[in-house]
């Protein structure tokens, strides 16, 4: 081992120049993009104790949190593996607004466990929260800001996926599942694994029309799915059609507001939406398998810390999102830098310091060393004229 | 008929391949190469936009969920190895149709201690025991399970079976029936949401094809 102490652990990565500098650029972008919507900057702890990562959230977590004994309290630790639940913490306990409060941030996190091929185990998660509103107006704000981020981010081709955790949950509200039979069904749905669905429903008391309306579910997405699920889900709880009225509404304002967005309505997609509740939404593009950000509502969060508010939000791993959408490789000028001498004298400090205040990268000239991984050196000549850069 | 977007579809040399290609041909694709002949690994056909990748069943899933393929033909076996982490899994193809099942040596009856399993499918076989609430030791093979319990290496196997006869020349029984295992059309989340259309079209004529044959 002693010879490979350079190895990082699996699925750990980092950032290097110059793609490290256009990663860093965005990053400052973007939050000052939050900031000109009016959403604050909150920085969450990198670990904290491990029921509050994951009392709001869920179990779906768990298994994703690495875990550590904090020899103080001799309680355990978890390293947070997604920031949303923290944020949430802080508005439910420390802010405590009354009106509502729109929260951004951006941090590694750490999964314990790769979550696909290639992926990466300590993702760079920037995201936007939005709390204290429960119309859908604020889902729509945040929608906005998502498909601005992705933008300001450089990718252009995106989809964009709309979903209404509501419409399965209404599906099976009133039908008294055991949790077992309840889970089975979630993840059949969302495998859209019609053959288990199939096999499911048949082991599950409920009459033929809803029976049928499940198994139909997962088929209502594209251009066809509203007028689909008029048709199909006509008979359904009116949880049902609330959810289906709520998600048409949305995606009208979204198609008012983007009119070049291509914009895709999946009314069973649950996949990756652990504490959702109610309108979510992912944004895809063909050179990637997986979503390349995620959001929703998530209204019961906030409970778990003593204050329930409504809550929507979404978030992204900048560093995946940017080396998708091309801005990491985008070719740059080249940088350029100026080589003082090394010296005492007054009047070089205050060249060199001028220089500086300019916006000018001025590097030391240490004594022996060579300077390799810049093309373009300009030196820093003391001349009759006072100092000068040639 | 024209393909609207770029589509990869992942298979699996032999029975697989074999028993997909009346199904793709019922949707209006067909290779121009002949896998079994041919040593390419990515197969043009008579769409210039659809390709086949002819990749080994264990790995189907993972370049569709991936994204490295937008759809691919894998067993049902296949897949609970993987576990279909996001993957669609919309169609059974009622292709390459077998069971799996838990075998042993002909007349074997348990003793004390613990059940020592061999097999290939760990996953399936690990929740299956403990879905009967049997503590086994399951020991990972990547073929010839029939071997196993002939010289000691466990007392059972759970394999996949057909006809029964490779059992047979082995001397082994098959004792419990697990599931039966057919193969499934999977697709790739993002290939559902970018490519929906030309998606939905192939999806809807293998169920067609699929629907027809056993009707």
């Amino acid at each position: 081992m002693k010879n490979k102490r350079w190895l990082l652990p699996e699925g750990i990565d980092e950032v290097l120049p110059p793609v490290s500098g256009r990663l860093e650029q965005v990053r400052r972008e973007l939050l000052d993009m939050f900031c000109s919507w009016g959403y604050q900057l909150v920085i969450p702890p990198f670990v904290e104790y491990l029921d509050a990562l994951l009392v709001g959230a869920g179990g779906d977590l768990d298994s994703q949190t690495l875990k550590l004994v904090d020899q103080a309290s001799g309680r355990l630790l978890g390293v947070r593996t997604d920031m949303t639940p923290q944020v949430a913490r802080i508005d439910a306990h420390q802010l405590r607004l009354a009106g509502p409060a729109r929260l951004c941030y951006l941090g590694t996190v750490l999964r314990a466990q790769q979550n696909s091929f290639g992926s990466s185990r300590s993702p760079l998660q920037i995201g936007a929260e939005l709390y204290g509103h429960s119309g859908m107006e604020s889902d729509i704000e945040i929608i906005s800001l998502a498909i601005d981020t992705l933008r300001a981010s450089g990718l252009q081709d995106f989809s964009f996926d709309l979903s209404h955790v509501g419409i399965f949950a209404g599906l099976i509200a009133d039908l008294e599942l055991a949790d077992d039979s309840r889970l089975a069904l979630f993840n059949a749905v969302q495998r859209k694994s019609i053959p288990a669905l199939k096999a499911l429903l048949g082991q599950i008391d409920m009459d033929a029309s809803r029976r049928e309306m499940l198994l139909r579910l997962p088929e209502l997405n594209g251009e066809d799915a509203f007028s689909d699920a008029d048709r199909l889900l006509a008979g359904a709880p009116d949880g049902v059609h609330r959810a289906i009225a709520y998600l048409r509404r949305v995606a009208d304002s979204v198609r008012a507001r983007f009119p070049h967005l291509e914009l895709h309505v999946d009314l069973a997609e649950l996949r990756g939406y652990n504490y959702h509740t109610g309108i979510v939404f992912a944004a895809f593009t063909p050179r990637s398998g997986e979503e390349v950000a995620r959001g929703g509502r998530y209204d019961a969060v906030g409970a778990a810390f003593g204050r329930s508010r409504p809550a929507t939000g979404f978030s992204a791993d900048l560093k995946n999102l940017l080396s998708i959408s091309g801005r990491l490789r985008e070719p740059t000028e080249p940088e350029r830098v100026i080589l003082a001498p090394w010296g005492d004298d007054a009047t070089l400090l205050a060249a060199v310091a001028a220089l500086r205040a300019d916006g000018h990268r001025v590097l030391w000239d240490l004594p022996g060393a060579s300077i390799d991984q810049y093309q373009h050196i300009q030196h820093l000549v003391n001349t009759p004229d006072g100092w000068q850069v040639q | 008929m024209a393909f609207e977007h770029p589509i990869t579809i992942a298979l699996s040399k032999g029975r697989i391949f074999k028993d997909s290609m009346p199904l793709l041909g019922y949707a209006g694709i067909e290779p121009l190469d002949d896998p079994e002949t041919s040593r390419k690994l990515i197969l043009d056909t008579n769409h210039p936009n659809v390709r086949l990748l002819i990749i080994r069943a264990t790995d189907v899933p993972t370049y569709v969920q991936w994204g490295a393929a937008d759809m691919g033909v894998a067993g049902k076996d296949v897949l609970l190895e993987h576990g279909g982490e996001g993957i669609y899994e919309p169609l059974d193809l009622r292709i390459a149709r077998c069971r799996m099942m838990v075998a042993g040596p002909l007349g074997w009856q348990p003793g004390g201690g613990r059940l020592r399993v061999a097999t290939k499918y760990v996953n399936s076989a690990r929740t299956y025991y403990a879905g009967l609430g049997r503590q086994v030791d399951i020991i990972k093979l990547y073929g010839s399970m029939e071997l196993a319990p002939l010289v000691g290496l466990s007392d059972l196997i759970v394999d996949l079976v057909e006809s029964g006869n490779t059992l047979k020349a082995n001397h082994l029984e098959p004792r419990e029936h697990i599931m039966d295992i057919s193969s499934r059309l999977i697709v790739n989340r993002a290939a559902w949401k970018t490519k929906h259309k030309t998606v939905m079209r192939i999806i809807e004529q293998l169920r067609e094809v699929v629907e027809a044959e056993n009707a």
